[in-house]
């Protein structure tokens, strides 16, 4: 992990486009130095040897429960539309995506 | 209510009159339904007149956490990208508190979405603790518990990822419990971290909580990971005959900088339960020191996954499509969130991004088993866990916001129990000597609600802390 934690401006650049992010510059400079500082707290893990050890995503692991397949009544579409920010007849508007 | 001696509009009224006097000093509520509260207790006391009471809830004049999504009302998230947002339907605790007939007063403030241990990253207000203005209400739930504490409603929902039902609760002097993952709904719940995030009730006493969560626990075929395990009655296992159990006090809760008056109310704790004839037993959670940094970058990588659905598409904010789609999403959400949400998505993003991923989201969720063992080896020595919920009582607004990673260490006796899917309660349990509620935390195997809840209350019928209200408001 170490050598990961130092964080640069063009990796703060990278991960924000990835998380789809305007960062002010301001933002960008702190976030950059709180990764840092975060990252080299984390580091205390590398202490324990996990090597043989399985990972857990879910701590009470629940089996696959299905549903009966049958219809439900859904929202009506003026309730799901009337938060969009744009409306383009009965769906949401985005800019133009294909020339 | 019941026996007729006061009507669900009479204790409604006194709780948006106590909101109308109280709350601008406090700035719990971002947002109070009055005429719609006036409407359901009028409903209420309709039918009680007709004997037709939905039951022990049914008038109660309640509130909710901000990130439940309650249909025609606000639900922002306390974030400035669902400024505007208003539901299109109930969530299912929602809807279940609804159909149970409780008054619903409004929605309540939060550290925006969720992230926060203090209230100060809500991006409206901050909440001002009502035991002493100038200090944090805690979070993330910091609304939730001052609305309880300040008489501003007679219960609240919370939702729990890393403490934040029982941090604010142990701040506040309330009552508050994290369920086990699993046992309440998370439909219509604002997702944080969906493998940890737990809703759960937040009240004046136990029976209060035993009797919320009677009403919202439950398998609920629209949440998956909401599980088909038993429901019992928990208001009437608060009333079982006590009988002497084993109770693990984990030596690694009590090292470094415990405040000494925490550390003297939770002995004295100990003693309450030990003069009920419960065995006190020394145990050990070796892995706990590692939970915080575990947990970071665990709920930040599933938030950062969770909250790429604010793009500015289909509900909430958008802000200037510049050069096409992409910018349009960078722009809603630069605009959209505050600092501390932005700081997790750019932590959750890296832990998850390709090279990094090993090194940091899959070891931690290799320690996450390691804390897991940990839990599961100590529930084969004792039945219940007693510590402090919080290292500290509530801290002066400001106090720790030039570094995230003091405020994170605020979560530091609560979040292994988020990352071990267990539940656990936060009850009062002392004041320090300015006045300022201690909490105590008991911890339960998977699905022993039901013990904590009893146990606990065996505790407050031994005490009188929970009788204590802030005065001077």
């Amino acid at each position: 992990m170490s050598e990961h934690s130092k964080i640069d401006s063009e990796e703060v650049h990278h991960i924000a486009k990835l998380a789809r992010l305007n960062l002010s510059p301001e933002e960008a400079k702190e976030i950059g130095s709180n990764l840092e500082d975060i990252l080299r707290y984390v580091e205390l893990l590398n202490q324990l040897d996990t090597s043989n050890v399985t990972p857990t995503s879910h701590a009470i692991p629940l089996p696959t429960k299905y549903r009966e397949d049958s219809s439900q009544p859904c929202l009506e579409s003026s309730k799901t539309l009337r938060g969009a920010p744009e409306r383009i007849g009965d769906g949401f508007g985005v800019p133009k995506i294909v020339e | 209510m019941a026996e007729r001696k006061v009507s669900s509009l009479e204790l409604t009224n006194l709780c948006l009159n106590h909101i109308e006097k109280n709350d601008p000093k406090i700035g719990a509520y971002l947002h109070v339904d009055r005429e719609g509260a006036i409407q359901q207790a009028k409903g209420a006391d309709a039918r009680r007149e007709k004997n037709e009471s939905k039951g022990a809830l049914d008038g109660v004049p309640l509130a909710l956490k901000d990130i439940f999504l309650t249909n025609d009302l606000p639900t922002t998230c306390a974030s400035k990208i669902l400024e505007n947002f208003i539901a299109p339907y109930d969530g299912t605790v929602v809807k279940k508190l609804k159909d149970a007939g409780a008054v619903i007063l409004g929605k309540l403030n939060m550290d925006e979405f969720a992230m926060g241990s203090s209230n100060e990253h809500s991006a409206f207000k901050p909440v001002h603790n009502p035991w002493d203005l100038e200090r944090v209400a805690g979070g993330s739930s910091g609304g939730s518990a001052a609305s309880v504490a300040a008489s501003l409603c007679y219960g609240s929902l919370g939702t729990d990822t890393g403490g934040s039902i029982r941090q604010p609760s142990s701040l506040n002097g309330i009552v508050g419990l994290k369920p086990t993952y699993g046992r309440v709904s998370r439909y219509g719940v604002i997702a944080f971290a969906s493998s940890l995030d737990q809703v759960g009730p937040m009240t004046k006493s136990v029976k209060d909580a035993a009797l919320m969560l009677n009403t919202i626990a439950g398998h609920d075929p629209a949440d998956s990971t909401s599980a088909n395990t038993p429901v019992v009655d928990y208001a009437s296992s608060c009333d079982e005959k006590i009988t002497p159990i084993r109770i693990g006090i984990p030596k690694e809760y009590f090292v470094g900088e415990l405040d000494s008056e925490i550390a003297d109310a939770i002995n004295q704790a100990i003693r309450v339960y030990q003069n009920m004839g419960c065995e006190i037993v020394d145990i050990s959670l070796p892995h706990t020191s590692y939970a915080i940094a575990t947990y970071y970058l665990i709920a930040t990588a599933e938030a950062s996954s969770n909250l790429a659905r604010y793009d500015g598409v289909r509900y909430g904010l958008r802000k200037d499509p510049g050069q096409g789609l992409n910018e349009m999403y960078s722009n809603t959400r630069g605009h959209g969130f505050g600092l501390e949400v932005k700081r997790r998505i750019m932590l959750g993003t890296y832990a998850l991004s390709a090279g990094y991923y090993d090194a940091y989201y899959a070891k931690a969720q290799c320690v996450r088993t390691l804390i897991r063992n940990d839990f599961a080896a100590a529930f084969e020595k004792v039945d219940l866990i007693l510590t402090p919920t919080s290292p500290n009582v509530a801290f002066k607004l400001g106090a720790h916001q030039a570094d995230p990673i003091e405020m994170y260490l605020a979560d530091i006796f609560t979040v292994s129990c988020n990352l071990a899917g267990l539940p656990g309660i936060s009850l009062p349990c002392g004041f320090n000597r300015d006045d300022l509620p201690i909490g105590l935390q008991l911890l339960g195997p998977a699905w022993e609600e039901a013990r904590i809840l009893k146990y606990a209350y065996a505790f407050e019928r031994e005490t009188e802390h929970h009788k204590r209200r802030p005065n001077g408001l």
